[in-house]
Parts: structure tokens; C-alpha cells; sequence
């Protein structure tokens, strides 16, 4: 394979601790070495240029049937922005919802080498193989959801840790997944009795079970398993004004659970999205609505075995989809756009409602501030990721822009004057005028690559240039010698949109800020192995002989058709 | 005002994608450049020129600019897409998509169009002579902003689906109409000059849809409430109002419940 040498380019490591020096980075079959590795290399000039890691996201919908489902209802999404077919790429199209190459294309084109879609459902798990297949270029996996899971709902009922985790690492194996995501515990199942659990403490029925018990009990049954991620949640009462009692409940259940993986991994919970979780008031009026993220963040910052991403609303019409059945119902009343809403037998559902975050009404800026505010109250950037939650409060393609507003104020000033209506409003309702800080390169790092892989349990493989790590690097043109962020944070969004080259797998895939490579992308997924247990696989066979509509035998994805490339993580929980 | 002629040479094999045929794309042109602007067919990029002589100058900006199609252009889609300035003239028919998501300007047809006209238009007028297509004024497939502002005056009848998801503007029809006026229409006035089918006003939030005519069978969730008086473009007559579609939600604006108004002429 080829060998490259990034030669005097201004590194950011913060696994090695390297803050902007310049120093010269060797890849060689696939992996970072050392430059005294390389016999003939390629010389890469990236002098006054920033060369980080290539990105990897915590939490985007990317590929499967509620992507699928917004990308079919929504044609207007990819009208005046399909580009035709040229060089090795195909057609790409969409905006907030794009085709499978556009999402690989625009990851790439942004240096980023590793995507977690955020959440599978079981059943259709085959559908979310095929669009991840599909997509070129980054590396992917996905989490099925547990949070509303019969299965789960049942044993966790009963306190058996045990046989959940027999059922969850059965699970992870046939559907080819990689770890455990938990959406509205409790809730989306209670709304298919035309209730909602608005607290941790609210019972879900039939079941007799609170989210509470839910999220530690995933919690318990992921440190049994000893998986590389963490139990990942979406809380309940996302999006409600005052929820983030709710969400401090929810993070409190973390509380006396220490991390036990051979990954690396030191958290037990990553909370995805908070900014949507972080409300105070009652209601989304500017008298009625007030931020919460430092209350929130108070706490956060108290705690060592937590995670979260941020999910900042980036003032965009974009397309909101989730397992939070219930969220998209309410959403589709409040906006009265379209709605579409399927339920997954047994396992969950999902929801999809397009949605304008207009920077003319008060409450879409104040969203806004609240996502930023969490970033820049954040202490430890190992566990703060930057998302939108792709594409629920915006595009993945305006990380970039995220990432200007939190490494400068003057951007953060910028919009409160001139582009959101009510500045005044959100100034006096939220934090975001009263906070200084401005982000480093050395912190967006942490953010966007070094912490995200920590807690996925692949800083072995991704988030640096350590030798031994992947051959995956990324080359910004950004000068931060010569790049004041006061005063041209508009070189911010522009060098992270268009990264001047990608090397993934160390295979060059981007080049001049041009794809010239579709990539050899692969499929993580989590193979664990725990002892027999019969029970379990009683339980199993029964529900699909009462309950399922599909067999056992065609439910399960196999590797060869849905998985080409995959990438197998052996865990061994039997002992 | 300087004007740029386009005369039709040769008949398209397949339906022609010409959505450069607007005042502000010729804008600064001379007649060169234009017949060198591209169009497609099906696939295949051609050129303007293939199809049209090219007479004329454009002015230095759209709003200085006119177009006349001197001939027939019912096989060429896209006249005057976005135009925000200016105005064409087509001698004969035109195709889909005339003055779709126009901004501004005038087009005039003599003849007459095909679906799709004025789709998400915010500004401007369309003029045609003769007989327009199917979703006049409406949105694009999947959108909920349909035609939000300006004026659509067809002279003969109209398709189905006219105004769909219309959110302002006005648009006025000399003959009869399909099936489907006004359905999800949030805004703006259809007048319709003769009868309509069915299904007027369906799921209808706000906004006044006249019809001077038949409407062959009413939607039942419109309610008759009273009698008005009305001038409707320069005739004066006695209309029966409905409110409706009762189905659908409603806003409500100083205390009261906003319907949409459906007037049918005694």
C-alpha cells in the first residue's frame, strides 16, 4: 500500500499532547508509524496547514427506514441540489436528508472517517446495513435500540441483568450492531398506549417499569457485557420547556456505576443531544422560556463517568426523525408540516417531521444558544462532542460552522446582532452573552475526535495520529498562526467544510479538496460472546412464534450480503 | 427596454430543458452568447442556438430585458424559471413549468401552457391566452409553499390540483376548472370566472376561492354562513360565503376562528 508524509504541517493530538506544533506525520500500509517507518513515501506539503486525526461523530441518522422515510417524503429536500455524476463520484443530492454517497462525500469532504448512525431498529436492521453498504467511504457502525424493547422492558422488570445481557449481546450479533442505544426509556412504549413517560419516574404501562430503572439497568447489563460504548441516551421529555430536571434525573442514575471494558472506555452513560434536554420555563415564548445548560452543566462537570454531545440547532429547514414516537407527534401539531410515524413491532418506533428552524422566531435562537452554551461551560472536552444530531437539529455539514461559533465570540456576537430577531431576548433568557470563552484547535480536537472514540472504545484505532492508530488523517487549510478567530471566523467554517485532504485506511481519498476515491469503508460491529443461557433462547424463540411477524431464521442480517466489509470487535463476557 | 428574439428551428426530439430562457440569465448578453447557453434533453446538454435563432440583444440587466419566443414552444419546459425582472412573451404554447418560482417580471403566452405554471412563485405575473395544465400556482412536489405572491391570469380553462398549498397571490381563471382547487391553500384568492368539478377547498386553512360558475359537488366541510356583495375583477355580484374546510385546524387571530372562504355566485 502506499505511504504518505504529511510534512510540516500544525498537529493537533490530544491523546500525544500536542497542541499546534509542527511536526511531520508518516502513514504506511494503513496506519500511522513512525517517518523513520517509510522507505518511498509520498510527501504531502502541508505546511500552514492543521492536521488533526479525520472526525468521528458520536450520534448521526445517516442510513435506515426513518432516514429512508424523510429522504422519500421530503422530494423538496433535494430540489436545485443534486450535482450530476463526475470523475469517481456518483450523483449526490439532499440537503438535510442526502443520498447515501452525498452523506460518505460530505463526511469526507469535511475530514471526518467515522460515523456512528445513532440508532437502529432491530427488526429493519438489514434496511440500515444496506444504506450504511451504501455509503461510501467512511467507516460505520450502528446502535440498535433497547430502550422500549419488550425483551428488555420484561427482564429489567424482574431485575435480571444477567439474561438482559445474554438477550442484548444476541441481539448486537444478528443484527450486526454495536452497541446499546436507549431512546425515550419507557416512553415510545407507552405511547402505543396513548401515554408518554414525561419523568424517569413515570410507569410505563402494562410493563410496570420506570425509565429510571430502565436506563440503569442498560447501564448494568453494558458493564456485565463490558462493551466498547457506553449505555448511549436520549432522554425523556426531549424538546419540553423545563425538562432539564428530567434531565438531571436521568444523568443521576449514572451515579455509582464505574465503567468495566477493555476498551479504554471510563464512562457509563453518554447522554446524546443535550441541548434539546437542557430547558428551563414553561413554555417557547421569551417570556416563558429560559436556558438551563449551566445548571445542567454544573452537574455534568461534577461527574467523571459521563459523556454527551451537544446537538446544536444551526437555524436550518431540515428533516427531525426519531425513535421518540411521541416527540414527532407533538412536533407535527406544532408545525402542522407533514408527519409520518412507524411503529416496529415489539421493539420501537419512529417519527418524521420536516422542520424550519427560522432565526426570525425567538425560540429557534434560543435553541441555538443553548447548544453552545453546553459546549463552552463544558471542563472536560475528552467528553463533549460536538453534534446537531444530524439531521434533527441541523445538517452534519455545519459542524464546521458549530465549530466557528464556539472558537469565536465574535461569531457568537455576530449572530445575536444580525442574524437572530430577538438577540436582545435570547441575551436576556439564556447564558450566551455572558460567556467569554472561545474554543481551541487543541479542544476542537478533543471534540470532534480524540473523546468521541474514547467513549465509542476505538481510541486504539481513531482520534489520533499515534503510530499503531489507523491511517486515517486530515488536512485543514488553517493557518493558526496566521488566522485571528476574533476576527475572520468566517476561515473557520471554510477550512473545516473543505478539508484539503483525507487520508483514510491510508488510501487518499480526498485530494485538493477533491473525492478521488470512493474509499474501502468497513462495518463495525460489536461480537460478543457470554455463556449459554437457555432461558434467553427459550424467550427468544417464543416471542417470535407468538409475536413476530417475521421467523427467527430471516431475521437475523447476514454478514456476507448486508455486511461486505466488516470489521468484527470481540468481546468475551463469559466468564 | 432591449428585446432578444427566439425563433423555434427545429422541433425537440424530447421534451427541451430551457430554464436559461429568462431575462435575468440573457441579462448582458449579446444574441452569440445566448444561442451558446446550454439546454437538455433528456440527458444530453445542447445548446440554445440548436434549437432557436437568436435575434437581438439583451438589456444590461433582467428588468431591461424582453423575451419573444416568436413560434411554438410547447415542447420547452423551464420559460422563465425564477425570472425576477424583465419579460418574455411566447407566440404560441409553452410547456411545463412556465414562470415556476418566479420572483418578479411578466410573462405573456398567447397560446397555452402545460402543468406546473407559477409553481412556488412569489412575485410577478403570467399571462396566458389560452388554456393552462394541471397544479397552476401550487407547490413542488412534497413542498407546502405554493404560488405566495403576484398574479396568474389564464384566459381559458385550467386542469386539476390549481393552488395547491397557495399561500398568497392571486389567480384568475376565464373558463372552468378539474377537480382539486385550492386544496391545503393557506392563503391568496382563486377566482374562477366558470364551474368547477369537485373537491374545492379541501383541507383549506385560509384564503377566498370565487367561483362565478358550478361547483358540481360541494366538499362537506364547507358551511354556508351568509350573503355577500362583492367586486370581484370589475364585475359586481351577490355571492353565497362559506366557511370551511371545518375539518382541518384553524387559526385563531383576535379571538376569532380564521376559516377559509369559499364564495359561490347566485
Amino acid at each position: 500500500m502506499a505511504e504518505y508524509l504529511i510534512r510540516n504541517g500544525f498537529v493537533y493530538d490530544p491523546v500525544l499532547g500536542i497542541d499546534g506544533d509542527k511536526k511531520d506525520i508518516a502513514v504506511k500500509d494503513g496506519k500511522i508509524v513512525e517517518t523513520t517507518a517509510l522507505s518511498k513515501p509520498t510527501e504531502i506539503n502541508a505546511a500552514g496547514m492543521t492536521v488533526m486525526a479525520a472526525g468521528v461523530d458520536v450520534h448521526a441518522h445517516v442510513a435506515g427506514p426513518k432516514v429512508c422515510v424523510g429522504r422519500n417524503f421530503r422530494p423538496e429536500d433535494k430540489l436545485f441540489n443534486s450535482t450530476p455524476q463526475a470523475g469517481i463520484k456518483r450523483m449526490e443530492g439532499g440537503f438535510s436528508v442526502p443520498t447515501t454517497l452525498r452523506t460518505g462525500y460530505n463526511y469526507a469532504r469535511m475530514g471526518y472517517g467515522f460515523v456512528m448512525e445513532a440508532a437502529m431498529p432491530p427488526l429493519f436492521a438489514r434496511h440500515v446495513h444496506e444504506e450504511i453498504r451504501d455509503t461510501p467511504i467512511i467507516d460505520e457502525a450502528a446502535l440498535p435500540v433497547f430502550g422500549n424493547n419488550w425483551f428488555v422492558l420484561e427482564y429489567l422488570k424482574n431485575k435480571e441483568i444477567e439474561n438482559t445481557a445474554a438477550y442484548i449481546a444476541w441481539l448486537l450479533r444478528v443484527t450486526k450492531g454495536f452497541g446499546i442505544k436507549n431512546v425515550n426509556p419507557g416512553g415510545t412504549e407507552a405511547w402505543g398506549w396513548g401515554m408518554n413517560c414525561e419523568t424517569v419516574n413515570d410507569v410505563v404501562p402494562y410493563f410496570e417499569i420506570t425509565p429510571a430503572e430502565i436506563i440503569r439497568g442498560l447501564i448494568e447489563a453494558n458493564e456485565y457485557l463490558g462493551l466498547p460504548h457506553c449505555m448511549h441516551v436520549h432522554g425523556n421529555s426531549l424538546g419540553e420547556p423545563g425538562n432539564y430536571t428530567v434531565t438531571l434525573d436521568t444523568l443521576k442514575q449514572a451515579e455509582g456505576y464505574t465503567a468495566k471494558n477493555d476498551f479504554g472506555r471510563d464512562t457509563v452513560l453518554h447522554h446524546t443531544h443535550l441541548q434539546f434536554h437542557s430547558y428551563g420555563g414553561t413554555s417557547y415564548s421569551s417570556k416563558g422560556f429560559e436556558s438551563k445548560s449551566k445548571e445542567v452543566m454544573d452537574y455534568v462537570n461534577k461527574q467523571d463517568n459521563i459523556t454527551f454531545d451537544l446537538g446544536v440547532v444551526t437555524l436550518d429547514e431540515t428533516t427531525t426523525m426519531t425513535a421518540d414516537g411521541p416527540f414527532e407527534h407533538h412536533l407535527s401539531h406544532m408545525n402542522h408540516l407533514k408527519w409520518a410515524n412507524v411503529d416496529v413491532e415489539l421493539e420501537t418506533a419512529a417519527g418524521v417531521v420536516p422542520f424550519i428552524y427560522n432565526p426570525k422566531s425567538y425560540i429557534a435562537g434560543a435553541q441555538w444558544a443553548v447548544g453552545i452554551e453546553l459546549g463552552l461551560y463544558a471542563k472536560d472536552m475528552m467528553k463533549t462532542y460536538i453534534t446537531t444530531d444530524h439531521p434533527n437539529a441541523g445538517p452534519f455539514t455545519r459542524y464546521p460552522r458549530v465549530i466557528k461559533w464556539l472558537m469565536s465570540r465574535a461569531a457568537r456576537e455576530h449572530m445575536l446582532e444580525k442574524e437572530l430577531k430577538y438577540g436582545d431576548s435570547i441575551r436576556n433568557t439564556c447564558y450566551i452573552g455572558e460567556i467569554d470563552r472561545e474554543l481551541t484547535l487543541f479542544e476542537i480536537a478533543q471534540m470532534t475526535r480524540a473523546g468521541p472514540a474514547k467513549v465509542l472504545g476505538l481510541s486504539h484505532m481513531f482520534g489520533s495520529l499515534r503510530p499503531g492508530c489507523e491511517g486515517d488523517v486530515a488536512i485543514y487549510p488553517y493557518n493558526p498562526e496566521a488566522i485571528d478567530p476574533s476576527r475572520d471566523p468566517e476561515l473557520i467554517e471554510r477550512a473545516f467544510s473543505t478539508a484539503q485532504y483525507l487520508i483514510k485506511g491510508g488510501e487518499m481519498v480526498v485530494k485538493e479538496g477533491d473525492i478521488v476515491s470512493n474509499g474501502s469503508k468497513r462495518t463495525f460491529w460489536v461480537d460478543c460472546t457470554t455463556s449459554e443461557n437457555p432461558q434467553v433462547q427459550r424467550d427468544i424463540s417464543e416471542k417470535f412464534k407468538r409475536y413476530y411477524s417475521v421467523t427467527e431464521a430471516n431475521y437475523e442480517v447476514s454478514g456476507h450480503h448486508y455486511v461486505p466489509n466488516p470489521y468484527v470487535i470481540e468481546v468475551d463476557a463469559s466468564q | 427596454m432591449a428585446t432578444v428574439t427566439l425563433t423555434p428551428k427545429k422541433v425537440p426530439s424530447l421534451r427541451l430543458e430551457a430554464d436559461n430562457i429568462t431575462p435575468d440569465v440573457f441579462a448582458g448578453k449579446s444574441a452569440a452568447e445566448i444561442a451558446g447557453l446550454h439546454v437538455f434533453t433528456g440527458n444530453t446538454q445542447e445548446l440554445l442556438g440548436d434549437y432557436f435563432t437568436v435575434a437581438g440583444s439583451a438589456g444590461a440587466t433582467a428588468a431591461e430585458t424582453s423575451i419573444v419566443i416568436d413560434g411554438d414552444a410547447s415542447r420547452v419546459k423551464y420559460i422563465g424559471m425564477k425570472m425576477s425582472a424583465g419579460d418574455i412573451l411566447v407566440k404560441g404554447n409553452a410547456d411545463m413549468y412556465v414562470g415556476a418560482w418566479m420572483l418578479g417580471g411578466k410573462i405573456t403566452v398567447k397560446g397555452s401552457i402545460d402543468a406546473f405554471a407559477g409553481t412556488g412563485m412569489t412575485g410577478g405575473e403570467i399571462i396566458v391566452d389560452g388554456d393552462a395544465g394541471n397544479y397552476l400556482g401550487a407547490a413542488y412536489r412534497g413542498d407546502w409553499r405554493g404560488m405566495q405572491g403576484g398574479l396568474i391570469r389564464v384566459g381559458g380553462n385550467a386542469g386539476s390540483d390549481i393552488g395547491t398549498f397557495m399561500r398568497g397571490g392571486e389567480i384568475i381563471i376565464g373558463g372552468n376548472t378539474d377537480v382539486h382547487v385550492g386544496t391545503h391553500q393557506e392563503g391568496g384568492r382563486i377566482v374562477v370566472k366558470g364551474d368547477c368539478k369537485s373537491k374545492v377547498g379541501g383541507q383549506m386553512v385560509e384564503g377566498e376561492i370565487i367561483v362565478f360558475g358550478d361547483i358540481e359537488v360541494m366538499m362537506p366541510g364547507f358551511q354556508y354562513r351568509n350573503d355577500v356583495d362583492l367586486e370581484v375583477d370589475g364585475s359586481e355580484a351577490t355571492f353565497a360565503l362559506y366557511e370551511g374546510d371545518v375539518g382541518e385546524r384553524h387559526p385563531k387571530r383576535k379571538g376569532d376562528v380564521v376559516f377559509g372562504k369559499l364564495y359561490l355566485k347566485y
